[in-house]
């Protein structure tokens, strides 16, 4: 067969970068989760009060220049408990999502690769956690264990195993059969190997997408489990156990409320933002392959 | 089977469906000597990347396989799992049919060629990466270094084919398996892929199996050609003798399927009628007879084996052989 050799000098073309606009929005998140941030790490060496000191004389004070952001029901520094509070928040917001994470993102990806048995095994039993009401187990862990941040943080993060177990699987489902992974077992491949190397990378883009979005949920349910005074222990400030005792004085002093809801809020958008930047950032790479 | 660098006997395999079992490979006998090339060809479903599949051991996990597959003195289908894995890649490679989806989307191509020559053959980094330079220049891609750091997704589809076929070649295997290379290739680019493949493995002195649908292909590039329909080998012959003189009618019929230059426009193509048998279904004659020409009373009652030509290994399995001095179209 004749063929036509064409060796013009190929001229090589330099990946094109294209730029993205990110957006106002975008920007501002990132902005927000930065400051939110380092008043939370910095919190001991600001020049804040004591986010526990009361002051009888000087309850629900308004904004002053003592009290910038006013004091609640027991005259505590607003400001200081909102920034305390903040440490607990982010604590708990984000390792609970990592424990889900870690956990659910291996055995779904366990699971999806070596399927059989052990894939009926994982399922059913993220099915059984799925179906068990999780206020329950959150009551029975704080009832056995005692209430404090690290039990906290267990119990958020274990109900989020399921959900990261489901992506995980789901993704590792579609990309197992896909020929790389064939080609890479032709070429010599350890199961590991394939599992970390071939999978882990492709696996990893949603499930980071969805852990940024788990991370606003674990604040919102934190929250809800402080207010129902399940959270954080009562002295200690947390967003969701300062919008629970705002609900006290709703009538006369709305702001003990709305401020940390207003900070929840803002850091709960500001992180579905970036988590909704990401993902579709490295979306058109996806829908190309 | 001594001079055999691989010899394939008796392979069968056999796929649980929902229909039944699936006979995809029956009984299948090939040998192939090193520096040599044979050319599979078959329509879709004929059990062609089955084959290929059975000689890799890399068949699904519920396909049963029969039959000894000989590489290289050893019975790839009782090795350990160890000693197979490390066969794999040095000794046996494979390119697939489709470049988009046989390369990792989220590795650097420099990774993907990079690991696989550490994996194997134990260089460094450095010395990795001057390899893998060598290899891209060798399958023709211009400015190799940049390429290593780009990502599959921005290469075109035949340049992402030469990067695989760099992968496969990355170990100096002795066989390669070729899983229709060209077919979601354009044009243009499956003879530049096939003239490249059969370059480098005259250089590297290393055996090749074709696999195609297109006995074009074939033609040119195969020493011997082996034609599968329903699973089973029907004929197989030195490619000279095949063209020359084929004595299987479904070799006839898919030649006759491929358009010619001289013929005028809007001409008919002659396709070959009727579909292949439902593989879950054994016919019990010959699985070509319900679309066969020639077929009479014996075809359809009893299966023909391979029997052999008057020239030198020749064979082909059919009752009613065309007896033309030459080919048809040839």
């Amino acid at each position: 067969m004749a063929t036509l050799e064409l060796s013009l000098p190929e001229e090589v073309e330099q990946p094109l970068q294209k730029k993205r606009r990110l957006g106002f929005l975008f920007w501002f998140a990132i902005c927000w989760i930065v400051i939110i941030f380092a008043l939370a790490i910095l919190a001991p060496i600001l020049p804040l009060q004591n986010p526990v000191d009361m002051d009888m004389l000087e309850r629900r004070a308004w904004f002053s220049t003592e009290h910038w952001l006013g004091t609640d029901g027991l005259g505590r520094d607003e400001l200081a408990r909102l920034i305390f509070g903040a440490r607990v928040s982010l604590t708990v917001g984000l390792c609970a999502p990592l424990i889900g994470l870690t956990v659910g993102g291996a055995l779904g990806l366990l699971a999806g690769y070596f399927r059989g048995r052990f894939e009926t095994l994982v399922v059913g039993s993220m099915d059984v956690l799925l179906a068990f009401p999780p206020l329950i187990f959150a009551l029975a862990v704080v009832a056995y264990l005692g209430q404090s941040i690290p039990n906290l943080t267990f119990i958020l993060g274990f109900l989020g195993i399921p959900a990261f177990m489901r992506v995980s699987r789901a993704a590792t489902l579609t990309l197992a059969r896909r020929e790389f992974v064939i080609a890479a077992e032709a070429l010599g491949a350890t199961h590991a190997r394939i599992l970390l190397r071939e999978l882990l990378p492709n696996v990893f883009l949603p499930l980071f997408a969805f852990f940024l979005l788990g991370v606003a949920v674990t604040i919102v349910v934190e929250g809800s489990l402080s207010f129902l005074g399940l959270g954080v222990p009562p002295p200690m400030a947390s967003w969701g156990s300062m919008i629970g005792e705002g609900r006290e004085s709703l009538e006369v002093a709305p702001r003990l409320a709305f401020l940390p809801a207003f900070a929840m809020f803002v850091t709960v958008l500001a992180f579905n933002l970036v988590g909704d930047t990401l993902r579709a950032l490295t979306d058109p790479r996806q829908g190309a392959l | 089977m001594s001079g055999a660098l691989l010899s394939i006997q008796d392979v069968a395999v056999e796929l649980p469906t929902p229909r039944g079992n699936l006979r995809a490979v029956d009984r299948v006998n090939l040998t192939l000597e090193a520096g040599r090339t044979l050319g599979v060809v078959g329509e879709s479903g004929c059990g062609k990347t089955m084959l290929s599949r059975a000689i890799l051991q890399l068949l699904p996990k519920k396909a049963r396989l029969s039959g000894r597959v000989m590489f290289a003195g050893q019975d790839l289908a009782r090795l350990e799992p160890e000693s197979l894995r490390k066969l794999r890649g040095r000794d046996l490679a494979v390119v697939f049919q489709d470049p988009m989806t046989s390369l990792n989307p989220v590795l650097t191509i420099g990774t993907q060629l990079m690991e696989t020559i550490q994996e194997h053959l134990e260089l460094d980094a450095a010395a990795a990466k001057k390899r893998s330079i060598e290899l891209l220049t060798a399958v023709g891609i211009p400015a190799p270094e940049q390429r290593l750091t780009q990502y599959p997704h921005q290469c075109s589809g035949g340049m992402r084919q030469r990067i695989a076929i760099a992968i496969a070649l990355s170990c100096e295997p002795k066989l390669l398996i070729a899983d229709e290379p060209t077919t979601a290739l354009d044009v243009t680019i499956q003879a530049q892929i096939l003239d490249l493949l059969a370059r480098e493995q005259r250089r590297r002195h290393m055996a090749m199996i074709l696999i195609t649908h297109d006995l074009g292909v074939v033609a040119g590039r195969a020493d011997e050609v082996a034609v599968m329909y329903a699973g089973r080998v029907v004929e197989r012959a030195p490619t000279p003798a095949l063209f020359k003189r084929m004595h299987m009618p479904y070799t006839e019929a898919l030649l006759a399927a491929i358009p010619k230059l001289e013929t005028a426009p809007h001409t008919p193509l002659p396709a070959i009628s009727g579909r292949p048998p439902d593989p879950t279904r054994p016919v019990p004659g010959c699985s070509f007879a319900p679309r066969c020409r020639y077929a009479a009373g014996r075809c359809h009652q009893a299966k023909p084996d391979l029997s052999a030509a008057e020239t030198a290994g020749h064979f082909y399995a059919c009752f009613h052989p065309i007896r033309m001095a030459e080919g048809i179209g040839a």
